[in-house]
């Protein structure tokens, strides 16, 4: 926990301050500023985000649908782990589709998951209220939870950026 | 007075001719009474030697000497085969009559356990070894573990004394035979009272164990894996396959002709003697609980060890139970609790209650005023955890204390920030809240080792004081097994609702505290 400190929000590390280490992954897919953010938790899970520059996240941009049935036969609301070692996870590489956001000008963005893994999740609550993506990125509007296997979970971070190359 | 009477005669010098020890054919003349046994073997082997004397036409009239007769067994194969397994035995035809043995070889049934390891010499060797150990017992349970082609001559033998029976239409029932293990103790039990001064008690925590081996197992038993092959579960760990269990199976499946077949009835006199494989003595764990309180924002409960390296300074358990592994010189401990708490969360009130087993202790009677010595000790020797309430109990008792891990209520102190400013009013409405139903997805910090799954809790009471325009205190009570940080913070919208989303704010938790833990076990004391 934080230690106590008189002062309001800034001097206060976040939850996902203490917990987390940011890695970006900037152009996913080649496409410009449709960066990430990987949220890895000190016990390794990792919270896929997007990064403030994704265009999803620019004011004036307005969020009509998200979906996250990928393919004709595969839905990351169909997954289901299992038991202490998630068994029945669908298991993602670095460029495995997690949903496609469909804005209301039209344009289409794919969301990667950029970490190799088990499933754990998709946030459904953006599903029934895809504002909270774009006002809560880096909580309430996380995309995904991805267990990496346990030994790969210093690996997988190698062609990520840290939060200092990234800027 | 001789316990056998004519009726026996002819099965105990059938016994005795092929090699079997006085006490062996006491049993297998049904005698069920201790002091027969309990006399010296020498004694034992003149008085059987004299009774078996008679002038009858069994034409008899020494027995042969059984060393010498089995010198003879073994060298006349064919004529041995055909003797031994129609079991008629009697070389009387032979004329051979030699000098009569000091003593017998290795008894063809008991391979020696009511022979030489009934006595006093090496009951005083066991006796030498338990004192030796340093434990403090007043009372004891003997152990004793026998090879298991033990059986298998046991039953061998069975078969040829009921055929015996048979001539005499009299009947030999399995059951009608003492049991070695029985006519063991009997013989043994009052030589370790005597020679370490305690009773024997089969309640005994204390329990003093032998082993005993014996080379010729496998080869004894070898043929039971071939006609029972289902009996006999693939040996793990270079473990012989020939168990107790699975070669008494056997023996009860297998049918008296295979068996006949297969092993000479009564059996053959064996090469070697028993060996001592084990002679251990241990003490069953005792348990001591208490409750704990912990005044550390930096002490785990366990040892946080990772990759070798310990990540932080000692832990709830190593405090408290390091002392208590001294005093009891116990071997190792388990420490277990009713709940715990995170490493920088605080226990007050009345504390956690915790029980500890500690194993194999060698000292286990302490007064309560012992006890509370050593309470005072442990509290004296940390400030970071305290424990009361110490006392021993029994494993029986640790139920209540699993029980309230599940069922008990726990009461909070959470110190909270808020993002944005808020007013007193603003948060006055938690304190008519009651029993809040929530539901929360596995949190983030423990997903690793934990399954998936939504757990639906209650929030009983929640009761909150101001602090300033970003922090209040929130006292709560909540169900058992409700994680407070995840219901404060709402760990990315996972736990529904939290506090956070109830005040319309950002939330998180500075500080958390138990208030208490509302299990009624361990019985308080009176300091």
């Amino acid at each position: 926990m934080a230690t106590e400190s008189a002062a309001a929000a800034p001097s206060i590390p976040s939850l996902v301050d203490r917990y987390f280490t940011r890695w970006y992954k900037a152009d996913v897919k080649g496409k410009p500023c449709e960066d990430h953010c990987v949220l890895q938790h000190s016990n390794r899970i990792c919270v896929i985000t997007l990064a403030g520059s994704h265009p999803v996240l620019q004011s004036g941009k307005t969020i009509e649908s998200i979906s996250y049935q990928i393919s004709t036969n595969c839905s990351r609301l169909q997954n289901k782990v299992s038991g202490k070692f998630k068994r029945g996870a669908q298991f993602l590489t670095e460029l495995a589709p997690l949903c496609k956001i469909h804005c209301a000008d039209g344009e289409e963005y794919t969301v990667s998951s950029c970490v190799r893994g088990r499933l754990m999740e998709v946030n459904e609550n953006i599903l029934r209220k895809p504002s909270i993506l774009q006002e809560k990125p880096s909580t309430e509007g996380y995309i995904a939870v991805v267990l990496p296997k346990f030994e790969e979970s210093k690996s997988i971070t190698e062609g990520l950026l840290t939060q200092e190359q990234y800027e | 007075m001789f316990p056998l009477t004519e009726e026996n005669k002819s099965v105990a010098w059938l016994l005795l001719s092929t090699g079997t020890c006085p006490r062996c054919i006491f049993r297998f003349c049904g005698v069920d009474f201790h002091t027969p046994y309990k006399l010296p073997y020498k004694d034992l082997l003149n008085e059987l030697q004299k009774f078996l004397e008679t002038e009858t036409d069994t034409v008899i009239l020494e027995v042969p000497n059984p060393p010498l007769k089995k010198i003879r067994l073994q060298e006349s194969d064919d004529e041995t085969a055909d003797l031994s397994q129609n079991g008629e035995g009697r070389l009387s035809a032979d004329g051979s009559i030699a000098p009569r043995p000091s003593r017998l070889n290795v008894c063809n049934i008991c391979l020696g356990i009511l022979q030489e390891f009934c006595e006093k010499d090496f009951i005083k060797k066991v006796c030498q070894k338990v004192e030796a150990s340093g434990f403090e017992f007043t009372n004891l349970v003997l152990s004793v573990s026998f090879p298991p082609q033990l059986s298998v001559r046991e039953h061998a033998a069975w078969l040829r004394v009921k055929q015996e029976r048979g001539k005499q239409s009299l009947s030999l029932g399995r059951n009608d035979i003492i049991q070695l293990k029985e006519a063991y103790k009997w013989i043994t039990h009052p030589l370790f009272s005597e020679e370490l001064g305690v009773p024997i008690d089969g309640k005994s925590l204390f329990e003093v164990s032998v082993v005993f081996a014996h080379p010729e197992t496998v080869e004894d038993c070898h043929f039971l894996g071939t006609i029972c092959p289902d009996c006999f579960k693939p040996a793990k760990n270079k473990q012989s396959v020939f168990t107790r269990m699975a070669v008494m199976k056997a023996l009860s499946q297998i049918k008296e002709e295979d068996f006949l077949k297969w092993f000479p009835c009564p059996p053959n006199p064996p090469k070697a003697v028993c060996s001592v494989l084990e002679m251990e003595c241990a003490h069953g764990a005792v348990f001591v609980a208490g409750r704990y309180n912990k005044y550390s924002r930096n002490l785990p409960q366990t040892p946080w060890i990772i990759d070798g390296e310990r990540k932080l300074e000692s832990s709830v358990e190593e405090l408290i139970s390091d002392h208590l592994l001294a005093v009891f010189k116990a071997e190792s401990f388990n420490f277990s609790s009713s709940g715990r708490e995170d490493v920088d969360v605080r226990t007050l009130g009345t504390g956690r209650p915790f029980a500890i087993e500690l194993v194999n202790p060698h000292r286990v009677h302490f007064t309560s005023q012992e006890i509370q010595e050593l309470q005072q000790k442990i509290n004296k020797s940390s400030d970071k955890i305290q424990v009361r309430d110490l006392q021993l109990v029994t494993r029986e008792a640790l139920g209540h204390m699993k029980a309230g891990e599940e069922e008990k209520t726990k009461t909070y102190s959470a110190l909270i920030w808020t993002n944005k400013a808020i007013q007193e009013k603003d948060i006055e409405f938690l304190n008519d809240i009651k029993d809040l139903k929530i539901e929360q997805k596995t949190p983030l910090r423990v997903l690793h080792r934990r399954p998936l799954a939504v757990r639906t809790r209650l929030i009983h009471t929640m009761e909150t004081h101001y602090l300033d325009q970003h922090h209040f205190r929130l006292r709560l009570k909540t169900q058992a097994g409700t994680y407070i940080k995840e219901l404060v913070h709402g760990d990315f919208g996972r736990t529904q609702p939290n506090i956070g989303s109830l005040l319309s704010v950002t939330a998180d938790i500075l500080e958390l505290d138990v208030e208490s833990v509302d299990v009624d076990w361990p019985p308080a004391l009176d300091d």
